[in-house]
């Protein structure tokens, strides 16, 4: 039989108008943009942070220690005299660096995990579905805390730790992903087609997969933020001077009742930049996942 | 019924088997030598071996495995340096009662007036109210628990001197004063799931109160507080529970960070000060403990789901 | 609070209708979903409400009962004894649900409630409606249950909705709802979800039971064989519209409407049971024409129809009270 279907192009799940309602999203959802922006600003300011940071962030300066809001230093000065502000930008950049390649390592553990237990069966697939509880097993902020213990602090062991603690959501995303494709019924058809079964793998059930898997990325991102942000808060996140929110408020938690911008400064950087993607997030998966319901 | 149970159980047994494997390699990956700590700068390589064999080090990962799980069911769970104390002492009798006061605290609460409140937004769908507890609901979701604390810190505690600044004191032995000190630690871990509830019991509500029995109870003339309370309600207990379960992670996540926050001696606590000080084994401890109590809670309410959706129960 | 005897249906009963429907419109948005329904019905009579899907039947039960949300409602419903449905406080409406005036869901399994007993979904009606004891209500739903026709009552008592079988799960309703003694049953399409053979059982028990009763009940169904072998009464609607109402062998026999003669004429086809449709469609209600709705497919259309709707007559000269053979139409036949 020489047909020519090995080379067709991979059959996509109906998806629900993603194309159509995208560019009107925006009209539709005035706060999904709003907070849209909140985030694009973020992120510029962390891309151009030495242009737009004042200070050199770890710059001591003893001769301005906790100054509050000044023209000089807008918000004010910590307890080594660095800037806030400069330092609350170069957070921005610390933040979103360690969020969004934590997610992807845990997005990439995830795939990996997900798939073979998604494409196997019998007792290998129930073994690897025991073995994602087990990942499971432990909220993602424990994992992370075991992980420190092994790997030691710093920026660099932040984001592995984050990011291996993630695996766990991300493989049960994905292996329902894989499920579903499953039992289409193109699949069926393509095995009888005597197609090698990597090749279906690659050609039909990963795209199906991806899709979604960008979508929990997108969500999880400021899950990452967060995670990192209290283990920095908890101490054994990244080391000083970092300019790390979570730090930040930890240190300036024993003059907050002198001195609160130390810690309120950084605090409040951290909870917009999470409830904006937090509503950018909602509105991504009521917009791509309008049926489908993900687990934790 | 009872095979289903069984079978759950079984499946749990055996993550908890691999929990089990987990936690040991944990130690075992700790950097440093445990050897070498223990005799100093100054040793022969007679006496490494000697203690080596001693602490049976030198067996397989497979037996070491073994000695150390019988060991840990037994209550056996190593000393720690800076408590002075047994680490099973330390983990599971002090530690563990100060988080799981505190969880169940906050959660009793949260349920306490998340639900109402959704149940009011649902009924007030679309008005001022309901707008305004969606944005509340959103901002707490999102807002981090630790920087809530210490809002609230320097509010109630610093700037009104309403409550104590930190500090853990027992219920169990003194009630009101307990008390005293949980309530703020209390309202800012509740604070998420407040938020969180109360979406949720809107949503769900909404959704139930659609049904056709809600307006069959009507047609049968039932008040409707009634059809609300005792028909609508009933039936968002299962999508609610099973939301809860799978957010007991984020539960214990908030109770750690809330722990710091306010210094109370929980497994929040005791984690950070193991892993700073390098005390692997009371990591493991924790890690192994923490997840036996979250596997087991999870068995727990996957149990009580029959209960909950008569649909669930089989069939007579 | 009703007293618990059925009190049989006399002459002078029988002359005073107990539900008088007036000039019943529901707008809903730009929509007008039922136009000046009016049909009346007499104590202990059972009426067939007949009509295409979306005819708005349906509609129709729900207005009465006053649970139709987000719909504009004009007109009067006069119950007898209890004024006009459907300008009544809420609170006196809640009062009459149940206890003089009750419903009869299409999908039974749908319109139980999934986390409680059918058992105490009966007995709290029973207790609210007839104000009896815990003990008393337990009696008095067995009772109920056996006279419906399920077996094994007592034990079906603690049964939850989804153990039951369909046609059981519709005796449970039709349990409920006589539960209160009404006078007036509305039963919204009862068989619709149910296998063929239970279909008959459940009208046969309804009919019987309300009869029984002395209680008066409004038939939704589309099926208008089933509506002329068991009614006292029909109301053919169409598109929201009322074309023809009256006892059912004149309406039948001596049908005017084209309409009704059209679904006559499909009904009696043999080995034909449901309703098939005449010929063309139902206009979306943008498109409905002021008038009679039916224009747009009647044969016997005039040029006036369209935009002048034809007023309720009645057929004979010699019987014109509202319980009579009436019909709407410019052009009858």
């Amino acid at each position: 039989m020489s047909l020519s279907s090995s080379d067709a192009a991979p059959t996509a799940l109906p998806r629900a108008k993603a194309s159509l309602g995208r560019r009107s999203m925006f009209l539709r959802r005035p706060f999904f943009t709003v907070a849209l922006i909140v985030a694009a600003a973020y992120v510029l300011a962390a891309t151009f942070a030495p242009h737009v940071a004042p200070f050199d962030p770890v710059k001591q300066d003893f001769m301005a220690m906790m100054q509050g809001p000044s023209f000089a230093h807008p918000l004010g000065t910590d307890s080594y005299g660095q800037d806030i502000l400069s330092r609350v930008i170069y957070g921005a950049r610390y933040a979103l660096i360690i969020g969004i390649f934590s997610v992807l390592i845990g997005a990439a553990g995830g795939l990996v995990i997900g798939l073979a237990a998604g494409l196997s069966g019998g007792w290998l697939e129930w073994a690897l579905m025991r073995l994602i509880d087990s990942i499971l097993a432990l909220p993602s902020l424990i994992l992370a805390v075991a992980f420190i213990a092994i790997l030691g602090q710093g920026v660099d062991k932040v984001v592995v730790a984050v990011g291996l603690s993630m695996i766990g959501p991300f493989a049960r995303t994905v292996r329902a992903d894989v499920m579903q494709v499953r039992v289409q019924l193109f699949i069926e058809a393509a095995q009888l087609m005597s197609i090698p079964y990597l090749r279906v793998v690659w050609r039909h059930v990963l795209p199906n997969v991806i899709f979604p898997l960008a979508v929990q990325v997108t969500i999880r991102v400021s899950e990452a933020i967060l995670v990192s942000s209290s283990l920095s808060f908890l101490g054994i996140g990244v080391t000083p001077p970092t300019p790390d929110w979570g730090l930040m408020i930890a240190e300036g938690r024993d003059f907050v009742s002198f001195a609160p911008w130390m810690s309120a400064m950084p605090g409040f950087a951290l909870a917009l930049l999470l409830i904006a993607l937090s509503i950018v997030g909602d509105g991504i998966r009521e917009e791509f996942d309008p049926k489908l319901r993900r687990g934790a | 019924m009872l095979r289903q149970a069984l079978g759950k159980i079984a499946q749990t047994l055996v993550v908890l088997f691999f929990v089990s494997v987990a936690s040991f390699g944990l130690l075992k990956l700790a950097p440093g030598d445990p050897i070498q700590i223990m005799l100093g700068s100054e040793y022969s390589q007679e006496s490494y071996e000697q203690l080596t064999a001693q602490l049976g080090l030198d067996q397989p990962f497979l037996a070491q495995y073994a000695d150390w799980a019988l060991r840990f069911v037994q209550g056996d769970w190593g000393t720690s340096y800076v408590a002075r104390t047994d680490i099973y002492t330390y983990a599971f009798k002090e530690a563990l009662p100060v988080t799981l006061t505190l969880a169940s605290f906050s959660l009793a609460f949260a349920i306490l007036i998340g639900v109402p409140l959704g149940v009011l937004s649902a009924v007030k769908k679309d008005t001022a109210f309901d707008a305004g507890s969606a944005v509340l609901a959103l901002t707490g979701t999102a807002f981090p628990s630790f920087l809530l604390g210490i809002l609230l810190i320097w509010f109630f505690a610093v700037k009104l001197q309403l409550f104590p600044v930190m500090g853990y004191i027992s219920p169990w032995q003194d009630f009101w004063g307990g008390i005293y000190h949980m309530i703020l630690p209390g309202l800012t871990l509740s604070t998420y799931f407040i938020a969180m509830i109360t979406r949720l019991t809107r949503a769900t509500l909404i959704e139930v109160m659609e049904q056709p029995y809600i307006a069959a109870a009507r047609a049968r003339g039932e008040p409707s507080w009634r059809v609300i309370w005792v028909h609508g309600v009933r039936n968002i207990a299962m999508p609610l529970v099973t939301i809860l379960g799978l957010q007991l992670g984020t539960l214990l996540q908030g109770t750690v960070l809330t722990e710091t926050v306010f210094n109370l001696p929980g497994i929040g606590q005791m984690l950070t000060s193991a892993v700073l000080g390098r005390e692997y084994m009371v990591v493991q401890a924790g890690v192994m403990m923490t997840a036996t109590l979250f596997i087991g809670v999870n068995l727990l309410v996957d149990l009580s789901y029959p209960f909950l959706d008569p649909r669930l129960r089989a069939r007579k | 609070m009703n007293d618990m005897t059925s009190h049989p249906v006399t002459a002078q009963d029988a002359a005073e209708p107990i539900l008088r429907l007036e000039g019943l419109t529901v707008h809903r948005g730009a929509a007008k979903i039922l136009d000046r329904v009016s049909l009346s019905l007499g104590r202990g009579e059972t009426l067939a409400l007949v009509g295409e899907s979306g005819a708005g039947k349906s509609t129709i039960a729900t207005a009465l009962m006053r649970l139709l949300d987000g719909a504009r409602v004009e007109g009067r419903a006069e119950l007898d004894g209890a004024g006009d449905l459907l300008a009544l406080p809420e609170r006196r409406m809640v009062r009459l649900r149940g206890s003089r005036l009750s419903m009869i869901f299409q999908d039974a399994g749908s319109a139980l409630n999934p986390s409680y007993t059918v058992g105490r979904q009966l007995t709290t009606t029973l207790r609210r409606t007839l104000g009896l004891s815990r003990a008393e209500a337990r009696a008095k739903a067995v009772e109920l249950f056996t006279s419906v026709g399920i077996n094994d009552p007592e034990g079906r008592m603690s049964a939850f909705p989804h153990q039951l079988s369909g046609g059981m799960q519709q005796r449970v309703m039709v349990a409920i709802a006589l539960a209160g003694n009404p006078d007036l049953l509305l039963a919204d399409e009862p068989t619709s979800a149910l296998d063929v053979t239970i279909q008959a059982q459940i009208v046969r028990l309804i009919l019987a039971q309300t009869r029984a009763r002395g209680a008066s009940c409004i038939f939704v169904l589309h099926d208008l064989a089933l509506a002329s072998q068991s009614c006292d009464r029909i109301v053919v609607l169409y598109a929201g519209q009322v074309v023809e109402s009256g006892p059912s062998r004149e309406v039948l026999e001596h049908s005017r409407h084209p309409y009704t003669r059209q679904l006559k004429s499909c009904v009696l086809e043999i080995g034909s049971k449901d309703l098939t449709a005449p010929e063309g469609t139902v206009p979306p209600h943008s498109e409905m024409p002021v008038g009679c709705r039916f224009a747009t497919r009647c044969p016997r259309a005039l040029p006036r129809c369209a935009g002048e709707a034809p007023p309720l007559v009645p057929a004979r000269d010699d019987a014109t009270g509202p319980l009579d053979h009436q019909f709407a139409c410019w052009n009858p036949e």
